[in-house]
């Protein structure tokens, strides 16, 4: 009696699973990176996708050159504190939510460039989810850290990570877009003065509390 | 590597006589050294001399190959050298200017006038010493952020920077 045996009888056509395992399995599976190649990484960034390694077999392949359609920042090579500013703004252009792969010695601690021009580790700018060692990394290991963080990724929970708080969504107003007009322009210049298409992620949010 | 001749570095440049006879108050002191020529020239005639050497028909130095600073340390007086890498596609020859500045007064007069691809040169020099190229049409930062403290190429600027780099 009850649902069971309703489900039983209909096998295989109905399945049930939580939610959070059916939406991370969707996200993991197509994880899309951003392109941020910056110095020799991203060679082997590159040759990650190519035939030899397929980063395609782990739904990983698509490098977009958008912030706007991509999923992971592979943040590949020495940030420059010239491009450290243009790097976060292409980070807060990745729609929710998102995820960042440090790779190689350089991003992720500055490597050998101990000195002034070179930003000592790219998690002084974005919140960072899996680091990977090597002067340059091989592709393998880009490949193992796509699946460490396809590993992270299913452990998540939707509710970790919404969009966006209410009380800010109702705020939100999408760059380059007019707001919607609901009779007052007095309204629009009481927001907040933080970008309000900025989320902080959910990294940020526990570090902060 | 094949030997050098034993007496290269002090072969008077026919360049340097003929320059010491047409304009002797230029010439500050010529330096020969590993077959190179160098000439020292006071700084209120660099521009001067500049012109006057791409235009001249024994020298034709019609290339700027660079500008660059140097930085000869935070006691040496005077502190700071600018050198000016000429070189003539007609005549095949070489010879670097050098113009000596102190720490008080880094000021001196641009060549952008002279040859345009000067405009970058001293960008460049005036990002990493800081020496002012009077007259120069557009001296900002070429290499660091528009918004750096100090002069990075200077021996007293720290390796690592003034503070740790932040987003703040």
């Amino acid at each position: 009696m009850g649902l069971e045996n309703v489900i039983a009888e209909a096998l295989p056509e109905v399945l049930t699973t939580r939610l959070d395992s059916l939406i991370n399995w969707a996200r993991k599976s197509s994880l899309w990176p951003a392109t941020f190649g910056l110095a020799c990484c991203a060679i082997e960034m590159m040759n990650a996708t190519t035939s030899r390694n397929d980063l395609a077999r782990f739904g990983a392949e698509v490098f977009r050159a958008s912030p706007r359609q991509a999923d992971v920042m592979i943040v590949s090579g020495r940030v420059s504190r010239k491009m450290a500013p243009v790097l976060r703004r292409i980070y807060d252009q990745m729609p929710e939510p998102k995820w960042v792969i440090s790779m190689g010695a350089c991003a992720t601690s500055g490597g050998v460039f101990d000195n002034y021009a070179i930003v000592q580790g790219v998690d002084k700018i974005v919140p960072v989810d899996v680091y990977i060692p090597g002067c340059p990394p091989r592709p393998e290991m880009l490949i193992h850290a796509v699946m460490m963080l396809q590993d992270k990724v299913s452990k998540e929970s939707v509710r970790d990570r919404r969009d966006i708080p209410e009380e800010e969504a109702r705020e939100a107003v999408v760059p380059g877009t007019l707001p919607v007009t609901d009779g007052s322009t007095a309204r629009q210049n009481t927001l907040p003065e933080s970008r309000p298409y900025t989320i902080a992620s959910r990294h940020e949010r526990r570090r902060s509390s | 590597m094949s030997a050098e001749p034993e007496n290269i570095e002090q072969t008077p440049s026919p360049i340097v006589a003929a320059l010491q006879r047409e304009h002797p108050e230029w010439i500050g002191e010529v330096i020969y050294a590993f077959g190179e020529t160098t000439i020292i020239i006071p700084r209120e005639h660099i521009v001067a001399a500049c012109s006057f050497l791409k235009t001249w028909p024994e020298g034709r130095f019609d290339f700027l190959a660079d500008i660059c600073g140097a930085d000869r340390g935070v006691e040496e007086e005077p502190r700071f050298e600018v050198n000016y890498h000429l070189f003539s596609t007609t005549k095949y020859h070489r010879v670097r200017l050098k113009v000596l500045l102190n720490e008080e007064d880094t000021h001196v007069e641009s060549v952008t006038g002279v040859w345009r691809t000067a405009n970058w040169h001293e960008r460049e020099t005036f990002d990493m010493f800081g020496v002012i190229f009077d007259g120069h049409p557009d001296l900002r930062r070429i290499l660091l952020p528009d918004d750096w403290q100090g002069y990075a190429l200077r021996k007293d600027f720290p390796l690592r920077g003034y503070e740790p780099y932040s987003l703040k």
